[in-house]
Order: C-alpha cells, then structure tokens, then sequence
C-alpha cells in the first residue's frame, strides 16, 4: 500500500501559542486512520491545515497527497483535490431537503436553472449508498441526528471524495446509529475508500481503526498499529495523557442513607405534539449518598424526563407525584425546584447552562443569587469569594474568576456549571450527561467530585448515553426506553450486555404497553 | 462549603491568581467618552465657540432629556435581547394624552402626571405582554404599537395643535433650581450642588477602585486613573460652572441625573439587574436556572413606556403644546445612541452609562450642525454614518480581542 496523504513536519503557531509541534501523519491508500487526544491537543487544527480552512503560508511543513506535494489556500482547494471534511457540528441547513443540502453550492444546474429531476435521481443514488431510505425530498429537519450523519456521508460522495476525514461523528449519535456509522465506514473502506477517523470514542476506535496517531500538546506523540499489535485501550490512554491511567473512575466513598426523592407515575407529554407522551407512569427513587444512573438510547425520553422533574422546565400535561425529602411536593416553576433542594446540569452546557458572554463569578452565582445579595442587592464581595471557593475546590483551571465561559474549555465550563448548581445547595442533583465532549482527564475530575456529592449525603441521578460510565459510577441502574423505564438493575447485576439486552428485547416487544 | 477533591488536583489556595484580564478592557467603555469630548472640541472650533456658551449649553441638555430619559429604558430593553419601537409614538400619545387632559378638560398637574406615567406603563406592559408570554418578536409587537399610537395621538387631537400647558407644567423641562443665595448672575446652589455630586462620583470611584484591587480584579493603573478622573471631573467642572453662569441647573437635568444614577445602581447591583443581563446573554440557561425570564421581560417593556411616558411629558412641556407630530422617528434616536453607547444587538451587553454618553453624542452633532447651518439632509447622512461606524468600530475591537 502506498501512502495516499502524508503531512511531515507540520508547525503551526498563533501569536503566543505553537498550536502544532513538528507534527507527522500518514495515511495508507484505503485504510481508517483514527487521530486520538485530549481536547485542546491539537486535532482540529491539524485538520484545518489539512483542509486549508489555514493556508499554506500559515504554517511549515509538508502536505503531500496522492504523492504531489499540495499548498491548498481555502477549503475549496482541497475540496477539488477529494479530501472532505465532516465537521462535529453538522453544516446543513434544517428547512431545505436531503437533496437541496447535498448539491448545496454545487447544484445541478443549467444556466442557473436548477435541474430538479437530476438531483432527485443523484441524491437518491447516494443516499442506496450510505443505506437510508428517506426521501430525498423530505427535509432535514424531520430526520434524526443520525441520519442527518449520513446526509454528510452522502454529500461527501457526491464532490468525489478520496479522503474522507470525519470529526467526532458519533459524538451526538445513540449506539445503534453509532454502529451503523462504523460498518458504514468499513463498507466504504472494502471499496478502496481512505478514512481519518477523530473520535474521543476509544471502543469504536479500536473496532474500525486501522492505524491510529497520537496527538498530544500540539506534537504527535505515537502512531499504534492496531492490525499488527493488540492495542487495549488502556494503551491508548497512556499515549493521550502521558501516564498510565489505571482507574478511569474514582473509588467509592459514600455511604447509601435514606430515600430522598421519590418519583411516582410521571407522565408526560410532548410539548408541541400533544398526543405524543414521551414519558410513560414512570417510577423511581434516589437514596441520599447514592448515585443512581439512567440508561437508554437518544430518545428514550430520559431528557425529557429530568426537564420535566425539573419544576416542568419541559412538555405539557404532566402528572404524577414528586416525594423530596419525604414530602409530596409539586414544582410549577424551576425557581419553586432550585429552592426546594433540586438541581439539574444540563446536557448542553453551552445553550442551556452557561451565559458564555459572563464571566464565571456570574454564573456561578446566577441560580442563588440570593446566597450573594441580601436585599436584591449584589454584594460583589462575597459573589467573588464564593466564585473563587468553587474555583479551588472543583480546580476550575482559568486565569481567574472574571475570565469569561466562553473562551475555558470543555470540562472547565462543565465545572463551572456544577458549581452554580453546588452553589444552590441542593438535595438532590441530576446530572444530564455529565461528561460529554469532555476529555478523559477532565473526566476522572468530574466522577470525583459526583463521589464527594454522594458522600456529603446528596443524591445524584445521573443520565449518560456512555455505559462504562454509567456501570462505573453508579449503585443502582434504571434502563429507560421510549419513555417507559422499562428495567433495573443493582450495581453487581448491571452490566454492558445486561443493559442493552433490555433495551433490545423492549424494541423488538413492538410497543406493549405496561410492562411494570 | 467546603469539599476535599481530587487529589490529582494542584492546590491553587493561597495562591494569589494572576488577574490577565486585561484593565485595557475598560479602555473601550471609555472610547465613547472620548469621542464625545473630541466632538465637542471639534465643534467648538468650527462653531466659534457658540456650542459651549452657557445658553448653548443649556439648551443642549433641554434638547436631549427625553431622547436621554428613553434611552435608559431602551438599554435594559436591548441588553434583553428585544427592541422598541413604539416609544417615539408613546411620546406623541403621551404628549397628547396630558395636553387633553390640563388644557381641554383642565385636570391639574399632578394626577395628569401620574394618569400619564400610568398609561405609559400600561402600554408598555400590553407589548411586553405579548413579547414576553406568547413570544412574539418585540420587533413586530412593537411596530404595530408605532402605529397604533400614533394613530391615537391624531385622533386625540383631532390632527390639530393644543396647548398651551398650565406655566407650573412646563417649569418640567423650561425651568431651573431655584438659588437659595439670592445672588444675582452666578447660581451659587447649582455650583455647589454639582461640586457636591462631581465630589461624590470621585470618592465612589476611588472607592469602587479599592475595592476591586481586593478582589484582585484587573484594575487600569493608577496614573491612568488619575488623570482620567482629573480630565472628566475638570470639564464636569468646567461645564457646570458655565451653566452657573447662566441660570443654573435645569430642573430636567435633576430628574435625568437621578434617573441615570438610579438605574446604573439597578444595572449593577441588584439582582432583578443581573438577571435581565443573564436572560439576554443566554435566556435557556437563564430560565433553567431559575429565572422567570418571562416576568422580567414583560416588566423591562413596561419600565420602558413609563420612561417613555415622562419623556413625552417633558417633549410636551418644552414645546408648550402638543403637536401631532410630536415623537416622530425618535425610537430612531434612542435606538442608535444605545448601540452607539456600546450595547449588542445579541443582548446581554450594554451600559446605562454608555446609552447616556450615545445619545449625548448624538445630540451634540445635532446642535453643532445646527448651528453651523448644516441642513437637515446631511445632518441625517452624517448622523446615520456616525452610528455605523460606532458599531463597526465596536464589532472590530471585539473580533480583534476574541
């Protein structure tokens, strides 16, 4: 096999910062090349320079493809030559079609007339390709996230790809779409087609990955054979972060108490679509000092769920009681949840749990303001000492408190929602993916301060679409699937294929209803 | 509260951190103000001198209060991320509303004070109404409340002129403090009431100052804030003690003086202040932290059409009638010298201060032009390509720091 892309020695600097150290990276004609490291190390930019987002003059060093060494000066450059990017957030436009997004920019036209008939029958052929069945006239905006996915794969195609690199693909995507992803993937890779695969994703990595780099601090620190060598994925980690990592979570110290939140026959419905309940008479419980978890696939209403606890944040026509701290309690406004002791961490932190423009002495104050102004009247004083009380103990890393959450990485921002939420002081938090987009240093520190909840007597559920996450941190495992909880397991029984084989046996149970 | 974490955790307690915020940051708030005083310079010279002859001046606060007074409600509007344009129309009804009322009907002044404050903030909370609870675009609610309004002033005045108002009424925006030394030629009680205030904003500075080099905040240094100080308390100075020279402070600059205190106070300080920020920066996050970013919003539009209210009030005392045509396009004043001032149009972003030195801006460049006899056609262009270039300057600066 010969190389079809090699970057040797690439250097990219911004003023202060050498963001790319001398990096090195080829890729074999018709293999995946999987690019791994923590956030920050350098993998994005890597891809810009790869891409031309960052021209040729920008940076030193060489990007030779297809044996030819190339100086690409924008993304349309590379684009003629056939290496495509697929970003993390997906570049297509919701209110038009399948179609009018795959020959966005490229249409198939006649002196600026569109020739309908042709896209339709192209769109459709690409679409037999990455196996989905939806007409190419519907709009992206009614397909799910997973085939939006494909709708890249398939706009790819069209501009005659040859090096197809995809960043973070399955980051938003369930296990199911997920896998469909990677054995499309390895589909494409039988039929000659070269891959650069960036993913935070150790397991699917190892599944497809053929060759994969180490990128760590700006310089590529390794490049693992995974055809050759047994690569574990503890190997891979210890490239990433530069030391072994032995345990991926924090051992247990909470001691489990009595019950403090109770749950009974919540039933909720979805907030535009009244007829469609996304929460089916669920039940459950937490215990104080317990971490309890949520499994299911995207979509199983376990958002839904937590928004809706969450003084109905989420849907319409909700029933059911609520039990906080042994009393029936009902919340119509999330400021009656956040007083009465509940508190939720979103799963998307940067719509809906940071002001990003703030600064983080703001935000962490912003849901007890109160706690920093007696009388409506801030004290700036004690918002700063609080601010920088949280920033100790949860070792937020930033300049300092008045640096705003826009510019602080993933985890930081993460710990700075956690602690607005400490900072409401409250029984009960639950936690809505946690650690997603997170690296896995930042990770261990996330699981260590859920730990130190539990054992100050708090209880935590926890949703998280990750399984090893969920099996290491949790006593207790609820397995939701659409809308219905449709199973429990303790910590002992729970495992990664007792969990999906509940899920799988409710999916082919074709909608009964009741089972619990 | 305290917690023990992870151990892998450096410890950063004791550690003074390094503030790199830089104070430069606050050179931008301070940008404005120095345009304003280069402006000001600049028409002083091409005027001869006229702009800042004691008359002149007066006259140039009597010009702008209302512009000024809208402006502040505008702000906490914007920085909520909404827009309103009725207010130049809420003027005209306003206006109307107390003419009707003191000259037709002959209501004395004060209940036809508070039925106007009243009805301007019933007008705001119906916009707010619909912005805040059924989510509709402040944009459109408001552009039909422009029309509405205006449409009401014509057929409260049946399209004619009325006036004029009692002489108590129009002391609101014509008259000065009276001067308790007798003194004839210098106002002794305006001078030493503002010495007082320029005073009291040095120490609270100087204050506000100590205060955040305790908390280690980025402060700019210390020759920087003397001089800046220096500078502005001087020319406060200077012009306080030209209009003394006059007939002292106007009673409208008492009320805008309070009004802009009381609402920097507010912006700042209080809680209900920062959660309107918040509701602009990111209004998801705001509600899910448990803000009723509802209630606020419809409370920002009503704040607005009661400020909306007194300016059309004061508009109406200086003119000493109501016109039909009182408050056309002034939403377009008050709207450009909130942006010119600083604030976003995202939301979130914004200062009282900086609204006020806008529209102060604004104002001078109309008097100048005035009086140079620029006509009103390119006083419009050149106003219009001020405001862009304000915003352009501020949009380049925040690319160039991110």
């Amino acid at each position: 096999m010969a190389a079809i892309l090699e970057m040797r020695g690439i250097t990219k600097t911004f003023p202060g910062v050498t963001a790319l150290d001398n990096v090195n990276l080829t890729v074999e004609d018709g293999e995946i090349h999987a690019i791994v490291g923590e956030n920050g190390a350098g993998k994005s930019t890597l891809m810009k320079v790869l891409s031309g987002v960052h021209p040729a003059a920008s940076y030193t060093g060489d990007i030779v493809f297809e044996q030819q060494v190339q100086s690409f000066q924008g993304i349309a450059d590379s684009e003629q030559k056939g290496i495509i990017i697929i970003h993390q957030e997906l570049a297509l436009v919701p209110q038009l079609s399948i179609a009018e997004n795959i020959f966005l920019g490229n249409e198939q036209a006649k002196n600026g007339f569109i020739n309908w008939q042709m896209t339709f029958q192209k769109t459709q052929a690409l679409l037999t390709k990455v196996g989905l069945t939806d007409a190419p006239d519907s709009l992206v905006l009614d397909i799910g996230v997973g085939k939006q996915q494909l709708v890249e794969i398939a706009k790819a195609l069209s501009k005659n790809v040859k090096l197809l690199i995809l960043d973070e693909p399955t980051a938003s995507l369930n296990e199911k779409d997920s896998d469909a992803l990677m054995e499309l993937l390895l589909a494409f890779k039988k039929q000659g087609m070269s891959a650069i695969l960036i993913s935070h994703k150790l397991n699917e990595v190892r599944k497809v990955a053929d060759t994969i780099t180490v990128i760590r601090d700006g310089a590529s620190v390794a490049t693992l054979d995974c055809v050759k060598d047994g690569i574990s994925e503890a190997d891979i980690v210890k490239h990433m972060v530069g030391r072994a990592m032995e345990d991926r979570f924090p051992p247990k110290t909470a001691v489990v108490g009595e019950t403090v939140f109770e749950v009974e026959n919540w039933n909720v419905f979805h907030h535009l679509r009244q007829d469609r309940q996304v929460v089916k008479n669920a039940n459950l419980s937490v215990k104080k000092g317990e971490v309890v978890g949520i499994a299911g696939l995207m979509g199983a209403g376990r958002t839904e769920l937590a928004m809706s606890l969450f003084g109905k944040s989420y849907g319409r026509n909700i029933s059911g009681r609520i039990k906080l701290k042994g009393k029936f309690q009902q919340f119509d406004t999330v400021n009656s949840a956040v007083k009465a002791g509940l508190a939720y961490v979103t799963e998307d932190r940067k719509n809906y749990g940071l002001v990003l423009i703030e600064d983080i002495a703001k935000n962490i104050s912003l849901a007890n303001l109160d706690g920093v102004a007696p009388n409506g009247i801030i004290d700036a004083t004690k918002e700063s000492s609080v601010a920088e009380q949280y920033r100790t103990d949860l070792n937020i890393k930033c300049s300092n408190i008045y640096q705003t959450t826009v510019n602080l990485s993933g985890g930081n921002q993460q710990k700075v929602v956690l602690s607005k939420w400490l900072f409401s002081n409250p029984d009960v938090l639950i936690l809505d993916e946690p650690t997603r987009g997170i690296d896995v240093g930042a990770k261990f520190e996330i699981y260590s301060i859920i730990d130190q909840l539990a054992a100050q007597g708090k209880g935590v559920l926890m949703i998280s679409s990750e399984l090893p996450e969920l099996l290491g941190m949790c006593d207790r495992i609820y397995v939701m699937n659409e809308g219905e909880i449709i199973g429990e397991l303790s910590a002992e029984q729970a495992s990664q294929e007792a969990i999906m084989s509940i899920i799988m046996k409710a999916g082919s149970r074709d909608h009964v209803d009741g089972i619990n | 509260m305290s917690m023990e974490l992870t151990e892998n955790a450096p410890s950063v307690a004791g550690k003074k951190p390094v503030a790199n915020k830089s104070w430069k940051g606050n050179i931008r708030e301070y940008g404005m103000l120095i345009a304003l005083v280069v402006i000001m310079l600049f028409f002083q010279v091409l005027t001869d001198g006229v702009l800042l002859k004691p008359l002149n001046l007066t006259n140039l606060v009597l010009q702008n209060s209302y512009i000024i007074i809208m402006a502040i409600g505008m702000l906490l509007v914007i920085v909520a991320g909404h827009i309103d344009l009725s207010v130049g129309s809420v003027v005209g009804f306003i206006g109307a509303l107390a003419a009707v009322l003191m000259v037709n009907l002959e209501w004395p002044i004060f209940p036809t004070v508070i039925l106007c404050l009243a009805t301007g903030g019933l007008i705001g909370a119906a916009q707010g109404y619909w912005v805040a609870y059924y989510r509709i675009p402040a944009f459109i609610v408001t552009l039909a409340g422009m029309l509405v309004f205006k449409g009401l002033t014509l057929a409260l005045l049946n399209g004619k002129s009325v006036g004029p108002f009692p002489e108590t009424f129009q002391r609101l925006s014509s008259g000065f403090i009276p001067d308790f030394f007798g003194a004839g030629g210098f106002h002794f009680t305006s001078f030493i009431l503002g010495v007082g205030l320029i005073l009291f904003l040095l120490l609270s500075g100087l204050f506000q100052r100590n205060k955040q080099i305790a908390h280690q905040m980025a402060v700019e240094p210390l020759i920087f804030f003397i001089l800046k100080n220096g500078a502005l308390s001087l020319s406060a100075g200077y012009i306080l003690y030209l209009m003394s020279t006059y007939q002292g402070l106007p009673n409208v600059l008492i009320i805008m003086a309070l009004l802009i205190s009381a609402y920097t106070f507010f912006t700042n300080k209080s809680t209900v202040g920062r959660r309107i920020y918040a509701i602009g920066g990111n209004e998801k996050a705001a509600m899910l932290s448990g803000i009723n970013t509802r209630r606020l919003t419809f409370l920002t539009f009503a704040n607005m059409g009661v400020l909306a209210a007194l300016a059309g009030l004061v508009f109406a005392a200086r003119l000493n009638t109501a016109t039909p045509k009182a408050g056309v396009a002034f939403e377009l004043d008050v709207i450009a010298a909130v942006f010119i001032g600083g604030a976003s149009m995202q939301g979130g972003v914004g200062k009282v201060t900086g609204a006020v030195v806008g529209a102060l801006v604004m104002g001078v460049m109309n008097n100048g032009m005035s009086i140079m006899g620029l006509g009103i056609d390119w006083q419009q262009v050149i106003k219009g390509l001020v405001l862009l270039a304000a915003v352009i300057f501020d949009v380049y600066n925040k690319n160039k720091s991110a």
